[in-house]
């Protein structure tokens, strides 16, 4: 159910992505497919009553190992979420620098491919 | 039964933030909305037991948030005059449901939600980390230690990419400038004639 309504979220990306003619529109969808994938690689880790995968002094070892959640998914998705970041950030970069020359955001109108 | 509850109504208000960003008109809007469900994720994050996620999370998006609306400040869509390509809009629908069919039924074949695969596999890599993060790398939060210790080699490479696509953005956004502090004369006039042909074809249109 849950995976459903997060699969649900890349949809709506993919749908923006596939359909829009707006620059920033697509930028967007895309981020919202990068969001979905996030969510769904956490919810995958995600151990019912777990806790953080975080040790203090009190903590238990055994205990810990049998009620952490999964702390590989959160590794790899802290990466992700930092190159989505960087992704986007040039994407956006295009658009401003296509805004300029064409003044324009509309992919359409977008179709002379001079220097 | 308690957190499931919070992350159906936290995945609805981010599933609504995200049509209202793909719908609507105005482009800062749309960008705003984008900032709603970022930090709406954040706060899912949160109640996955992921906090260093929900930092990363928040940090991310507010930077995002300044460029997305240094891009669209000012500008409107402007309605596309040309007709809608129906057919094209069916065909896309029908690709999406398929899609999301086939991803349903491939979900079945996953854990059920709440029980992940370090539970049922005994010698998985994450269990290793668990047991022994603390005394082989002296963090005692062990995404960290996978981060810097157990997989450093992913993170420099991570590093790399932000890197390359920093300076990829700079050198889009700085690109006029550049030329005309140390172009030639007759880079510069060949420069304005192709933008005097391109207003040209614009007003063609």
């Amino acid at each position: 159910m849950i995976y459903s309504l997060c699969f649900i979220l890349f949809i709506i990306g993919l749908y923006c992505v596939l359909t829009k003619k707006n620059m920033v529109k697509i930028v967007i969808g895309l981020v919202i497919m990068e969001y979905g994938v996030n969510l769904f690689l956490v919810l995958v880790g995600y151990r019912r009553d777990g806790v953080a995968p975080i040790m203090d002094k009190t903590t238990d070892p055994l205990e810990f190992l049998a009620t952490s959640v999964d702390p590989l998914p959160q590794a790899l998705v802290v990466t992700s979420i930092v190159i989505g970041l960087g992704v986007t950030t040039l994407a956006i970069a295009l658009c401003i620098k296509l805004y300029e020359k064409y003044g324009t955001f509309d992919i359409s109108e977008i179709r002379r491919l001079k220097g | 039964m308690g957190i499931e509850i919070y992350l159906l109504v936290l995945l609805i208000f981010i599933i609504v933030g995200a049509l209202i960003a793909v719908e609507a008109k105005n482009l800062l809007s749309a960008v705003i909305s984008l900032g709603a469900v970022g930090f709406g994720l954040s706060i899912a994050f949160l109640f996955l037991r992921a906090p260093d996620l929900a930092i990363v999370q928040i940090a991310v998006e507010v930077i995002l948030l300044i460029f997305f609306i240094r891009a669209t400040i000012g500008r409107d869509i402007i309605p596309a005059k040309g007709h809608i390509h129906w057919a094209g809009l069916v065909v896309v629908c029908l690709l999406m449901v398929a899609v999301f069919v086939f991803g349903f039924f491939a979900f079945r074949s996953l854990n059920e939600f709440g029980a992940p695969i370090i539970a049922s596999v005994q010698d998985a890599p994450s269990n290793k980390y668990l047991k022994d993060g603390l005394k082989e790398t002296g963090a005692a939060n062990i995404v960290t230690a996978v981060l810097l210790d157990y997989r450093a080699y992913d993170t420099l490479g991570e590093a790399t990419v932000l890197f390359a696509a920093i300076i990829g953005a700079l050198a889009v956004l700085r690109g006029r400038a550049a030329t005309e502090k140390t172009g030639s004369r007759r880079n510069v006039s060949r420069r304005t004639e192709s933008r005097r042909a391109g207003s040209e074809g614009r007003k063609d249109k």
